[in-house]
């Protein structure tokens, strides 16, 4: 696991990359804080290639991994920035929410999102991605970690063997996004009865109860026509 | 259940004396004891899902040998209703409403990290009286929460009284709650950007002689149950997580700082809302057993009730709401906020695309991760520790189930 050094890595610089990553990063997201940047300083020594890409949100740092260097990434979270502690693991799907198709007048009963695909933070290859973040209990730091996973194949290294509470978290990210874990020792249904077919959490897999009901609430959230933009406007 | 593909709980078998017996005599003797053997294989017991102990329904199968547990699994999910899902496909101040339900103990104090993390999206910040009157209701809840605890922690080791003073206690907390929000459980009090309402007059008064109640109520709590043989017996050295091992299950709260973690977010997390103003100390116990998690509850107990009284006397004056549009928009981004709840370490993993709505949210609820390490904890205690176990590491199933 900790020895298990992805080949890449061995070849290259650690401080070569850190400052590659500088290099291309530096340009359009701000300044990392200052214990940010030494978190993601050792995380890229250690790591070497493994960090694909790093950003800020709201003062937290992000940092992308590659697929293959997800359970290194946890035992070096673990063992060099003393994240001790894991809070959750999870899984995204980035593909825009289907439009809602049986409202009367094709009207979406649904805030209406984005119909063209942005990613996160620190971006994403594809549309699944897991993420997780850990944290200090003795330093009070903490990262987020991303991965990428493949849309037709998907699934990711199982970060059981480093915090063994990322069991059930594994789990439930399994049964709502169809992503297994490889090296994860017992993957079956969390919340769903085992019968359970589908992964509610994608995109495209619909709220039920809201093709059968049009949300009642619709004419409170988005207010009369043409309001929204005088209302909104200085949001 | 089948216990053949199982590997027979290894136990050395009683040694019979050869005695030899004429087969004629004591014939109603032998056929008695005829084929009557003990089995020594284990057993597989089903616990809930309908149990006191548990708020809510939480089914726990268990295999024994004896009456020591060999393995246990938690089966969750009997109230999962699905609150990240529903989230994607409601507007801000709609999922308020929702996210009270997730620990509807200490509903308020789930609104605030949801919030705050909007409001960070939004670039806004609520008015400091708003603030302080939603740090003063996040501790109110956790004293509701706890003084529930301290109660009904002594019922799952035979003391009756404990918990009804629990429920007497809690109600005064409640209907302090209930008279500045206007709900006892769920008050759906916060709003992007501020509260709802300012606190209605003789308020802080009310307030203040409650908080004389929650000391009061600490005290009995403290002489029906700490020192009590029996209360000890059950609880010393029962349940034991290791530092090490809590944290890496992602155990959080008062569970984790009873196994000697000297960590609690509202003074080593970002800052938020007032605890930089309030002195407050962060009670750690070095045992890590079920008897420290009901001393660190109880000393946390007290501890908001002086920082009730130490907010109450600082509350600034003031509007409670920023200037929000009426329309609810979070402009793109993403953005984890974190905060101390009752139970423990709550989160919200908020992706906005700049829509009245989120695009994900990742709902980080304390007692799911609590409640993760119970396979482990429960390998080799006895069935009744089972019970004060569960009762000690205190969660609601609303906040593992989402």
């Amino acid at each position: 696991m900790a020895d298990e050094t992805p080949p890449e890595g061995n070849g290259t610089e650690a401080g070569e990359v850190v400052e590659a990553a500088e290099g291309a990063e530096g340009a359009e997201v701000p300044a990392l804080g200052e214990r940010e940047q030494a978190l993601l300083d050792r995380l890229a020594a250690e790591l070497g290639d493994g960090v694909v890409e790093h950003a800020e949100a709201c003062g937290d740092l992000v940092v992308r991994v590659r697929p293959d260097s997800w359970r290194r990434a946890a035992s070096v979270a673990r063992s060099e920035l003393d994240c001790d502690y894991l809070s959750f693991v999870a899984g995204i799907d980035w593909m825009p929410a289907e439009p809602f198709r049986g409202a009367p007048g094709g009207e979406p009963s649904q805030p209406s999102q984005p119909s063209d695909t942005a990613y996160g933070a620190a971006g994403s290859a594809g549309r699944f991605q897991v993420f997780a973040r850990v944290q200090s209990t003795t330093d009070h730091h903490g990262v987020t970690l991303k991965t990428d996973v493949d849309e037709s194949d998907p699934r990711a290294e199982s970060w059981v063997e480093v915090y063994p509470g990322a069991d059930w978290h594994e789990r439930e990210c399994w049964e709502m996004y169809g992503i297994s874990f490889d090296g994860h020792p017992n993957l079956r249904h969390l919340y769903l009865p085992s019968e359970f077919q589908g992964h509610p959490l994608r995109k495209d897999f619909p709220l039920l109860a809201r093709e059968v009901k049009p949300w009642p609430g619709l004419v409170d959230v988005e207010g009369p026509a043409g309001s929204d933009e005088a209302a909104g406007g200085d949001a | 259940m089948s216990t053949t593909d199982r590997p027979v709980a290894t136990r050395p078998s009683a040694v019979v004396p050869e005695i030899e017996v004429d087969p004629g005599a004591f014939r109603h003797l032998a056929d008695a004891q005829m084929n009557v053997e003990l089995d020594t294989g284990d057993m597989v017991l089903n616990l809930g899902p309908q149990h006191p102990a548990t708020h809510g329904t939480l089914r726990l199968v268990v295999r024994l040998d004896g009456e020591r547990v060999l393995a246990a699994d938690p089966v969750i999910g009997y109230m999962h209703r699905g609150y990240e899902k529903l989230t994607e496909y409601r507007p801000y101040p709609q999922i308020i409403t929702l996210i009270n339900r997730i620990d509807w103990l200490s509903s308020f104090a789930n609104e605030v990290p949801f919030v705050h993390a909007a409001e960070r999206l939004m670039g806004i910040e609520a008015p400091p009286r708003a603030v302080y009157i939603r740090t003063i209701l996040t501790e109110l809840s956790r004293i509701a929460t706890f003084i529930l605890f301290l109660g009904e922690m002594g019922l799952q080791v035979g003391a009756m009284t404990p918990a009804f003073f629990g429920f007497r206690d809690r109600e005064h907390v409640l209907n302090v709650i209930e008279g500045a929000t206007g709900g006892r459980f769920h008050p759906n009090f916060n709003r992007v950007g501020g509260l709802k309402d300012d606190l209605p007059w003789g308020w802080i008064a009310e307030c203040r002689r409650t908080m004389d109640i929650v000391f009061k109520s600490c005290d009995d709590f403290e002489d029906l149950l700490m020192g009590n043989e029996i209360f000890e017996a059950r609880t010393r050295s029962i349940g034991i997580i290791p530092a090490d091992v809590g944290t890496s299950y992602g155990v959080s709260g008062s569970n984790i700082r009873a196994s000697g973690v000297d960590w609690d977010l509202r003074r080593d997390g970002d800052a938020y809302l007032a605890y930089r103003d309030v002195d407050f100390k962060v009670w750690t116990h070095p045992d890590g057993d079920s008897y420290a998690r009901y001393w660190v509850r109880l000393q946390e107990t007290r501890e908001s009730a002086r920082m009730v009284l130490q907010l109450l006397d600082a509350i600034p004056a003031g509007p409670i709401m920023a200037k929000v549009p009426r329309v609810i928009k979070v402009p793109e981004g993403e953005c984890w906020v974190e905060t101390e709840n009752p139970l423990g370490q709550m989160g919200y993993y908020l992706v906005s695309k700049g829509s009245t709505g989120p695009f994900r949210t990742k709902i980080r609820s304390a007692s799911f991760s609590n409640v993760s390490i119970l396979p482990w904890l429960l390998q080799g205690v006895y069935i009744p520790d089972i019970i004060t176990i569960l009762a000690s590491l205190y969660f609601i199933l609303g906040d593992i189930d989402r």
